[in-house]
C-alpha cells in the first residue's frame, strides 16, 4: 500500500512537472528569436482607427508586425504590468506627458531623440508643440500616432438662434448666458458629472486663463505643494461661481459621458453648451447625424477671463497618442524603422483626415480643406497649432496616483462637498 | 475489517488547484501589503507602514462605514422578501410556478447587464424620471444622500431570486406531516408559517445571511459599473476603494493591504455568524430521525 502510494505520487508529480515545463515552453518566446517575430504593437480598440493601423502595418510588411487591441481602461492596468514583466509589447501607445514619464523613469521606454536627430525630415514632418508632448527631460520618447484633440466649447446653434444669444468670448459672456438659457428653461452647459474628467476639463480652462500654465507645470514638476499657490483658489472660486449659478442644471451627478447623456442632451437642444474634446464631432456624427448635418453643432474656442493672466489660444486637452518603444525589447530595430517610415506616409495622414480626425502633422491645411468636415478639422487644426501651449490633460500629466485622488476631489468640489480652499489645501497636504 | 479507501493522491489535482489559484495569491497578497509597488519594477519592502497608513486613513474609514451600511441594508431587505418568495414558491399551485419563473429571472442575467440596465432606467434625463413626473426630482444616483440605497436596491433586485430559490428548495423538503399535525392543531396559514416554516428553515437563513453578507462585502462590478463610487465618494464601499487604489493609482502595496483587511473580514463575518447561530450543533428538528 505504502509503496504504492509512492510510485502514484510521483507520478502525478512527473505529470504536474511536465505541465510545468510545456507552460514555461510557451510562456517565453522571442528571447530568442531572432528577427524573424513579428515587432508587437499595443493601441486602443477603435472601430475607426484599428483599420488605420492595419493599414500601416500592412504596409510595413503583414508579417513583420502585429497590432493589439485592448479597451481604455483595461489597457493602462495591461500596459503597467506588461511593461513591467518580459512579456512587454514592442511598441505601445500612450498619452505622452506624466503617464509616460513613469515608465521613463522605471528605464522602460527608449529614447527616440537620436532617431529624430538622424531622420530631420521626420522630426519637421509634426508640429513642434505636439511632438514635444512626449519629451521629457529634453530626450523624445514617443512619435505622434493620431489626430490632435485639443477641448472645445461646443453648442447647440439653433438653440442659440432661438434665445438671440451669440456665442461666449468671455467669462462675462459665459455667465450672461447662463441665466438667458435658465430663463428659457434650458441647460446652460451639459456636463457628464459622473465621470470626474468631464469636469477636470473646466478646471484646468479656468486654472489656465487666470494664472497662465506655470501653476499647473509647477505641479506638476515640483510635486503636490503647487496646489498652494493662491491663483488655484482664485481659479476655483470663479469656477465655484459658474457652477452655484446652475449653469450645469441639477442632475448633472448623474449624467455619463460613455453612455451619451451630455452629447444628447446637447443634440436634442436641451442643453445649449457642452465642454468637450474634439473627438466630440466625431461623436455627435455617428450618434446624431442630423443634428450636425443641418448645421446646428457649433465651437468656439474656450472664453478668455478678464483680468487673467493666462495667453488667450492656450489649449488644453490631448495633443495627440503617441507611440512609444520598449526598451531592451529584441526588436527595437524593427520598431524603429516601423515608427520612422509608417506614421508620416500620405496614405497613413490622409486615412486619418477622412476618418475625421486632424493629424499633429505640419502643412496638411490643403489637404484638410478638401476633406469632408474641412470646415471644422482646419479650425481645430489652426487652433492647436496656433497654440502657444497645449497642456496635457492633467490626469494624463500627474502620477497615476495622485491623479486619481485629484478627481474625486474634484468630483466632490462640483458637489458642493468641499470648498475652493478645502479643495487646494486637500491636495496639496496629501500624505 | 479494513476498508480500502482511495489513495491520497487523489486529492492532489484539487490540492494543487486550491494551492495555486487560492492560497498562493492570498500569500502573495500578505506579502504585497508589506511593501510599496507601482506595479512595475521591483516592490520595495516596507514592513508596517501601510498597515498604519491604513489606521489613519480617513478615505479608507469612510468606506468600510460604507461597506457595513451595505451589508446591514442588503441583508435586511433581502432576508425577508427572499424567505416570503421562497415559502411562497415552495408551493406546488401551477399560478405559482409560472410566477416564480417570472420572478427568479433577473437570475439568468449578469451583473455587468444589470448595472447597465438600471444605470439607463434611473438616468434623469433619459430614463424613467422622463415619464413618470413623480420620480424627477429624486437624483437616484445623482444624489450622495440616495445613491447608496439606490445600489442596495439593485444589488437585492438582482440577488433576491437566489436566496429566495434556496429558501423554495429547503421549504420543500420540510415533511408533509408537519403541516398536517398544525392543522389538526387548528394553526392559521400564518400560524403555520410561523411556527413550522420559519423554524424548520432557520439553517438555510444562517447559509443564505453568510452568502449575503460575504457577497455584500466583496460587492464590487455592480459599483463600479452604476456609479463607479459616485457621485463624489458616496457609494465607493471597500473593495472600489481597493480597486481605485490598486488599478487607478497602482498603489498595489497599498491596495493589497485593503484586500488583506477585506479578506480578514469576510473570514471573520462567517465565524461569527456560523457561532452565534450555532451552526455546529446543527440537528434535525424532527422527531425520531
Amino acid at each position: 500500500m505504502r509503496r504504492r502510494f509512492g510510485t502514484r505520487l510521483r507520478a502525478v508529480g512527473a505529470v504536474l512537472a511536465a505541465a510545468a515545463l510545456a507552460a514555461c515552453g510557451t510562456a517565453g518566446p522571442g528571447a530568442g528569436g531572432g528577427a524573424q517575430e513579428p515587432v508587437v504593437i499595443w493601441a486602443l480598440q477603435d472601430d475607426a482607427l484599428n483599420k488605420i493601423e492595419q493599414d500601416s502595418i500592412n504596409r510595413f510588411g503583414a508579417d513583420r508586425a502585429k497590432l493589439e487591441t485592448f479597451g481604455n481602461d483595461p489597457y493602462k492596468q495591461k500596459l503597467r504590468v506588461a511593461l513591467g514583466s518580459p512579456q512587454a509589447p514592442d511598441v505601445f501607445f500612450n498619452w505622452g506627458g506624466g503617464n509616460l514619464k513613469e515608465y521613463v523613469d522605471a528605464g522602460k521606454v527608449a529614447d527616440l531623440t537620436g532617431l529624430l536627430e538622424a531622420n530631420p525630415q521626420l522630426k519637421s514632418a509634426f508640429l513642434p508643440s505636439v511632438l514635444d508632448g512626449a519629451k521629457i527631460g529634453g530626450k523624445h520618447y514617443g512619435i505622434p500616432m493620431r489626430g490632435m484633440q485639443p477641448v472645445v466649447l461646443f453648442y447647440n446653434k439653433k438653440v442659440f438662434a432661438e434665445a438671440g444669444a451669440q456665442p461666449p468670448k468671455t467669462w462675462d459672456d459665459l455667465l450672461g448666458l447662463v441665466d438667458t438659457f435658465k430663463a428659457k428653461g434650458v441647460t446652460p452647459i451639459a456636463l457628464a458629472g459622473s465621470q470626474a474628467w468631464t469636469e477636470l476639463m473646466w478646471a484646468e480652462y479656468v486654472l489656465d486663463r487666470i494664472a497662465g500654465s506655470e501653476v499647473f507645470q509647477n505641479i506638476r514638476d515640483n510635486g503636490p505643494q503647487g496646489w498652494k499657490d493662491p491663483k488655484v483658489v482664485e481659479a476655483m472660486t470663479v469656477l465655484k461661481g459658474l457652477i452655484d449659478k446652475g449653469a450645469f442644471g441639477d442632475n448633472f451627478a448623474s449624467v455619463g459621458y460613455d453612455i451619451g447623456g451630455a452629447s444628447t442632451l446637447l443634440a436634442q437642444g436641451r442643453a445649449a453648451m457642452h465642454l468637450m474634446g474634439s473627438w466630440e464631432y466625431t461623436n455627435q456624427l455617428s450618434q446624431s447625424p442630423d443634428f450636425v448635418k443641418a448645421g446646428d453643432l457649433g465651437w468656439v474656442a474656450f472664453p478668455s477671463i478678464a483680468g487673467g493672466k493666462g495667453q488667450a489660444g492656450t489649449v488644453v486637452g490631448n495633443a495627440t497618442n503617441y507611440y512609444s518603444l520598449t526598451e531592451g525589447s529584441p526588436q527595437l530595430e524593427a520598431a524603429k524603422e516601423f515608427v520612422s517610415t509608417q506614421l508620416t506616409t500620405p496614405e497613413y495622414v490622409k486615412a486619418l483626415i477622412d476618418a475625421g480626425d486632424v493629424p499633429a502633422v505640419a502643412g496638411i491645411e490643403e489637404q484638410l480643406k478638401s476633406a469632408p468636415n474641412a470646415e471644422y478639422t482646419t479650425w481645430v487644426y489652426e487652433l492647436a497649432k496656433n497654440a502657444p501651449v497645449f497642456q496635457l490633460s492633467w490626469d494624463q500629466d500627474l502620477p497615476a496616483d495622485q491623479a486619481e485622488f485629484m478627481l474625486t476631489q474634484l468630483q466632490e468640489f462640483f458637489l458642493g462637498n468641499l470648498t475652493p480652499q478645502a479643495f487646494a489645501d486637500s491636495l496639496a497636504n496629501r500624505a | 475489517m479494513t476498508t480500502v479507501r482511495p489513495s491520497p493522491a487523489y486529492a492532489l489535482p484539487a490540492f494543487a488547484f486550491f494551492g495555486i489559484f487560492a492560497a498562493l495569491p492570498m500569500v502573495l497578497v500578505v506579502y504585497l501589503s508589506l511593501t510599496a509597488w507601482d506595479g512595475l519594477g521591483t516592490p520595495a519592502f516596507l514592513g508596517l507602514e501601510n498597515w498604519s497608513r491604513l489606521l489613519t486613513d480617513a478615505a479608507a474609514r469612510e468606506s468600510l462605514g460604507r461597506t457595513a451600511v451595505f451589508i446591514v441594508l442588503t441583508w435586511a431587505v433581502q432576508t425577508p422578501v427572499a424567505l416570503l418568495m421562497g415559502a411562497w414558491s415552495a408551493g406546488r399551485q401551477r399560478n405559482r410556478a409560472i410566477l416564480s419563473a417570472l420572478f427568479f429571472i433577473p437570475l439568468l442575467l449578469s451583473t455587468a447587464a444589470i448595472a447597465l440596465l438600471w444605470q439607463v432606467l434611473l438616468d434623469p434625463n433619459f430614463g424613467l424620471p422622463q415619464s413618470v413626473t413623480a420620480l424627477q426630482s429624486i437624483g437616484f444616483l445623482g444624489d450622495p444622500e440616495i445613491a447608496l440605497y439606490t445600489v442596495v436596491f439593485v444589488v437585492s433586485w438582482q440577488y433576491i431570486p437566489f436566496h429566495a430559490l434556496l429558501y423554495q428548495g429547503a421549504a420543500r423538503n420540510i415533511p408533509v406531516v408537519l403541516y398536517d399535525a398544525a392543522l389538526i392543531d387548528g394553526a392559521s396559514r400564518w400560524g403555520r408559517f410561523w411556527f413550522v416554516t420559519l423554524p424548520q428553515l432557520r439553517y438555510t437563513v444562517v447559509t443564505s445571511s453568510i452568502l449575503m453578507m460575504v457577497g455584500s462585502l466583496t460587492t464590487f462590478d455592480t459599483v463600479l459599473i452604476l456609479t463607479n463610487g459616485g457621485p463624489g465618494t458616496a457609494t465607493r464601499i471597500a473593495p472600489l476603494y481597493m480597486y481605485d487604489t490598486g488599478f487607478a493609482g497602482f498603489q498595489m502595496g497599498y491596495a493589497s493591504t485593503i484586500a488583506v483587511l477585506l479578506l480578514v473580514l469576510g473570514t471573520a463575518l462567517s465565524l461569527i455568524t456560523m457561532k452565534v447561530t450555532r451552526f455546529r450543533s446543527m440537528q434535525s428538528q424532527q422527531e425520531g430521525q
